[in-house]
This record gives structure tokens, C-alpha cells and sequence, in this order.
């Protein structure tokens, strides 16, 4: 029993653990792009959750999803409170959602808009941590000609939270999509693009 | 769950939709259409035709199963009886989500809870992994000759069903050795040996045939760990009729079913890293129940909290904890046992209120007395 003890302290310390919330409003793909994040992370090698956190779903109403990467195996089933990272897919919910709630100090938080850091930290409550922005709009339009936030959000927050390197994160996206859009691949180009996009847009 | 299925390659699979188990048929009807497996799928429009169609299904002779939740297996109600009375060896996918109402489509326990007393084996789930591998051994246990009762494979609504995690997956040919073909002993389909399936049955018999169901019953638990070992062979993950968490040498305990025991697991390693005695029994066969057995895991233990994701409206507690307090009396404990309602309708349970439930058990101890047996968790009043 004790032996167990033990190797339990030294799985926790050894954990390494990651926490992300997303906020964002249903049909922006937060949801979507926190079982992306979990899945491009399990490819690397990483235990991982993606879990979306289901209220009224409907077009537009908040919703809020989840992801845990550790590199040991992830037991606890519960929401995330006390996020290392979060990520504000559509910056209406800075007015309406506590965003930052319980967000670590030496954590950051990245935030769509195209406004800048001085307009946007007055909405942060004090927030002491790192701000990050992307322009997920400008993006998404250059890159695929229609208003997706998910994808450069995805890319923004794997360079933000330094999951992977870019070019590993590329070379796994790109098999993901092949997976995923396997009935429709001309989308695949313009999600690629919209990821490599956002690895530099990101500020 | 659908990639078991997809491995398991069974027969029949009538299906009729409800969240949070749609996706199981849905990916299910994709292998189909693909190709990638040989199974009758048969749209149907209620889940009193999707449970009706698999055991029609099963009785001519073929393995069938159908999934659902909620409602949906509310809705098939009396069909869970007759799969039972008929020693059908059909299985469930069942997906674990609360009863109307108020109307809710998150996890709980309420649904295959009403359903204890069906006569179905029940089966339950921590996460995907187990979700996965319960399934791939449970046609092994449901068909075995001294069994022939149907199965319920469980597992979390949301919590577990749409969350991505690390699964190991074992080789498709794998499963399909370790399944085998289904060579039923009796069916309708047997030109060799015509049969009735379901008649009726006047009082001169219903009593008997009711003993004989709970005699199938009776060696579950045996078969339950026989196809475990054999599994433990094949993939190195090994499984009980329940799981002992650092309960050796504990003096307080939770039992607890489902996504939370994980949740709870996480508690026990800061508490006994803090040097507290915690431990934890995870149910994973609930029918039948291995109460001797728990009991016995539970003997040296002093307080003890017994965690029920669903009402029983008894006004002392759940069936788990009806379940586990008769275990204990029968077996003479003298521990201090509460019973918790919990995570109705999805409420999350964090670590701490894990944490919380083991002070309230030291306290326990300290007071010699188990005060209210009856309590919630995590309400607002």
C-alpha cells in the first residue's frame, strides 16, 4: 500500500500538468477545438482530456470546454476551476462570463479580438497574469475566406501554452484534418493556412 | 464503445437515438455503411422497438444489442424484463443521464438504477479505457452457459461518453478471438428443436422460472472474474467485481460508482500523502451484488460513506446505500456508514468534495457517531 503511496506522489510530481478553459458561444467550434487540442496532444504522446461542458446548447448561448495534457495518466472527471490557461473565443463573453475566474497568476489568457492589449486589459478584472490577443477574424478570412475562430485559436493557445513545437503541431494537424475532413478536403489548405497564420498573428 | 462494438462485429443492432448515447449508433451505423462490419443494422422508431428487436433478434439465435439512456431505457421498460425472464444474453450500451425531470440530458445514475432489479447484469465504467474494455468482455459473461442473462455495459453520460481521453484499443482480431462465435444452445431459428420463447406462464410455474433466473444470477460474479482473468492475459489490465484503492489499511472509506471514483482517487493521494488513512471501493458489477465480498473488503474499516449518483426517495438513501448497509449488517459490522446523494443532473464533483466527505468520516470517528446517514453533497439549501 505504501509502495503505492509513494509512486502516486511521484506520478503528481512528475505530471506536468496542463489546464486550458475555452470560452466561447455555441457554433464557434470551442468545443471542436478542445477535442482537436486533445487529440494533436495524445499524438504527441501526452494523456489528455477534451471535454465540453454542456448547457442549453443552442446557436450563440456561452458554452465553456475543457482540456487536461499531462504526461501521466489523468484520473480526476471534474470541470476545471483553477485554469493555467484560457482562451476567449468571442470577446462579447468578457462583459457577460467571469473569463478569468480562479485563471493562475502565472498562467495567461488569450483573448479574440481586434482590439488592443490597453482596450482590452480594463475587461480582465485585474488580471495579473499574461495577456495574449489574436485577430482569429482577420485570420480566418485571409486564410479561408469565412468566419471560423476555432481554428487560429487552436494554433494560438499550442504556441501560448508551448505544447508543441510549430512544426510538429503542423505536421499532426494536417493528418488530423485528413481524418476529419476526409468527405470535403479543399478545406484542408485553408485550415492549414489559417493555423500557420495564427502561429505568427498571435501577439 | 463503438469501436468494441465495431471489433465485437455482432449480429443485430437495433437503435433508436438519445443524447448522450446517439453517437454510439451513429459511428456504429458509419462501420456499416463502410462496410467494416456484417451486422443487421435496423433503424427503429422507439427504444421499445430497439429493446423488442433485440430480442427477437436474440432469441432466433443471433447476438444482438441495442444502446441508449435516459428515457430511452425508460421507454423500454418492460422489454428489459422479458430479455431477463427469456435468459436472452442481449447486451445494452447504456449511457448513463438523469430522468426527467426537471429535464436534464447530464450524467447521472437515475436511468440503470430503477432498472437494479430487472434481472440484467450491470456493468460500470470510471472512464473510456474501462467503458472500452467492459464491453469487449461482455458477451463472454452474458452468454456463458451457466449465465444466460442479459447485460448492461455503463458508463458516465458527458462526463466520460464525450470526452476525449487515452484508450488502449486491443487488435481487432484480437476481440474477436477473445469474443468468439456465439453458438446458442436453444433458438427459435433451430428447425432441429422447434421452441416457444415467452409464453405464458400461470402461477404453477412463474415462481420457477423467476428461481431459475436468479440461479443464472448466482454465478455471475464467478464468471465475472474468470472472463476478467482471461482478459488480464490478453490486454494486462486486470479487473474485479469492485476495485480496492489504497483500502488496506484504511480507516475511512468512500464507495463510490462511475467517472467520480477518479475524481475521488485524486483525493486519496493528497489525503495520504497528508498521512490521513483514506481508501476507496469502486462498484464495478452492481447486479448482481457482490455483497459478501464488500463487506469483507470493508471489515477493518472504521467510517465508511457510500456515494449514490441517484435518489431512491426512501428518505434514508440511495440503492447503493441501501445495498452496501445491508452488506454490512449482514456481516455484523459495527463501522460507522453514511449514505451521499450526489451529482444529480451532472453536478460536478470536484476533488475537494471528495476531500470534504473524508473529514466528515475522521469527524465521525472522533464523535463515535455517524449523526445524519442520510446526507447531499454539494447542494445549495
Amino acid at each position: 500500500m505504501n509502495v503505492t503511496v509513494i509512486q502516486e506522489r511521484k506520478r503528481k510530481e512528475m505530471s506536468n500538468l496542463t489546464e486550458i478553459r475555452w470560452h466561447g458561444r455555441g457554433g464557434q467550434g470551442a468545443k471542436t477545438a478542445a477535442l482537436l487540442l486533445a487529440d494533436v496532444a495524445f499524438q504527441t504522446g501526452k494523456y489528455v482530456q477534451g471535454f465540453p461542458e454542456y448547457g442549453p446548447e443552442r446557436m450563440g448561448a456561452p458554452i465553456t470546454a475543457y482540456n487536461r495534457i499531462s504526461d501521466t495518466k489523468i484520473r480526476v472527471h471534474s470541470n476545471i476551476y483553477d485554469p493555467q490557461y484560457v482562451v476567449v473565443v468571442d470577446e462579447s463573453l468578457l462583459e457577460t462570463v467571469d473569463v478569468t475566474s480562479g485563471l493562475k497568476k502565472d498562467g495567461a489568457i488569450l483573448v479574440n479580438t481586434q482590439r488592443t492589449k490597453e482596450e482590452i486589459l480594463p475587461h480582465l478584472k485585474g488580471y495579473e497574469g499574461e495577456v495574449y490577443l489574436i485577430d482569429a477574424y482577420k485570420v480566418s478570412m485571409a486564410t479561408m475566406g469565412r468566419y471560423f475562430p476555432n481554428t487560429p485559436l487552436l494554433a494560438a493557445i499550442v504556441k501560448v501554452a508551448g505544447i508543441m513545437d510549430e512544426e510538429t503541431f503542423l505536421r499532426e494537424m494536417r493528418a488530423s484534418f485528413s481524418h476529419k475532413f476526409a468527405s470535403k478536403p479543399e478545406v484542408i489548405d485553408g485550415n492549414m493556412a489559417a493555423l500557420k497564420m495564427a502561429f505568427q498573428e498571435v501577439r | 464503445m463503438a469501436i468494441a462494438l465495431r471489433q465485437i462485429n455482432p449480429d443485430v443492432f437495433p437503435a433508436f437515438p438519445i443524447t448522450p448515447s446517439t453517437e454510439i449508433p451513429q459511428y456504429f451505423a458509419s462501420f456499416v455503411a463502410n462496410g467494416q462490419v456484417d451486422t443487421e443494422f435496423i433503424p427503429v422508431e422507439s427504444e421499445h422497438s430497439s429493446m423488442s428487436a433485440a430480442i427477437g433478434a436474440s432469441a432466433a439465435g443471433a447476438r444482438s444489442l441495442t444502446a441508449t439512456s435516459s428515457c430511452g431505457m425508460a421507454y423500454m421498460w418492460e422489454e428489459l424484463y422479458i430479455a431477463a425472464s427469456n435468459r436472452l444474453p442481449l447486451a445494452l450500451a447504456l449511457v448513463n443521464r438523469a430522468l426527467s425531470g426537471p429535464i436534464n440530458i447530464n450524467c447521472d445514475h437515475s436511468d440503470s438504477m430503477g432498472a437494479r432489479d430487472s434481472g440484467w447484469i450491470q456493468i460500470y465504467a470510471e472512464n473510456n479505457q474501462e467503458a472500452y474494455d467492459n464491453m469487449v468482455q461482455a458477451y463472454r459473461i452474458s452468454e456463458h452457459r451457466d449465465v444466460r442473462l442479459p447485460i448492461m455495459i455503463c458508463q458516465d453520460g458527458f462526463i466520460t461518453s464525450h470526452a476525449v481521453e487515452n484508450i488502449e484499443l486491443l487488435e481487432d482480431e484480437e476481440v474477436k478471438n477473445f469474443v468468439g462465435e456465439y453458438e446458442p444452445e436453444n433458438y427459435l431459428l433451430n428447425p432441429e428443436c422447434p421452441m416457444a420463447v415467452g409464453p405464458y406462464s400461470i402461477t404453477d410455474y412463474y415462481m420457477e422460472a423467476k428461481r431459475n433466473q436468479a440461479e443464472g444470477m448466482r454465478n455471475v460474479s464467478r464468471v465475472v472474474l474468470e472472463v476478467a482473468k482471461e482478459y488480464a492475459a490478453l490486454s494486462g489490465r486486470e479487473y474485479g467485481l469492485f476495485e480496492e484503492y489504497c483500502l488496506d489499511d484504511a480507516e475511512t472509506a468512500m464507495v463510490i460508482i462511475g467517472s467520480a471514483a477518479g475524481t475521488a482517487k485524486d483525493a486519496v493521494d493528497k489525503l495520504r500523502a497528508a498521512g490521513e488513512k483514506v481508501g476507496l471501493l469502486k462498484i464495478r458489477l452492481y447486479r448482481p451484488f457482490p455483497a459478501d465480498e464488500i463487506a469483507a473488503a470493508l471489515s477493518h474499516v472504521k467510517a465508511i460513506a457510500v456515494m449514490d449518483r441517484a435518489e431512491g426517495y426512501t428518505n434514508h438513501g440511495g440503492p447503493l446505500g441501501a445495498d452496501v448497509m445491508a452488506a454490512l449488517f449482514r456481516a455484523k459490522s459495527d463501522a460507522l456508514a453514511v449514505n451521499y446523494i450526489y451529482g444529480l443532473g451532472g453536478r460536478d464533483v470536484r476533488v475537494e468534495d471528495a476531500e470534504g466527505v473524508f473529514a466528515t468520516l475522521k469527524q465521525m470517528i472522533k464523535d463515535g457517531d455517524a449523526g445524519e446517514t442520510y446526507r447531499y453533497l454539494g447542494i445549495r439549501e
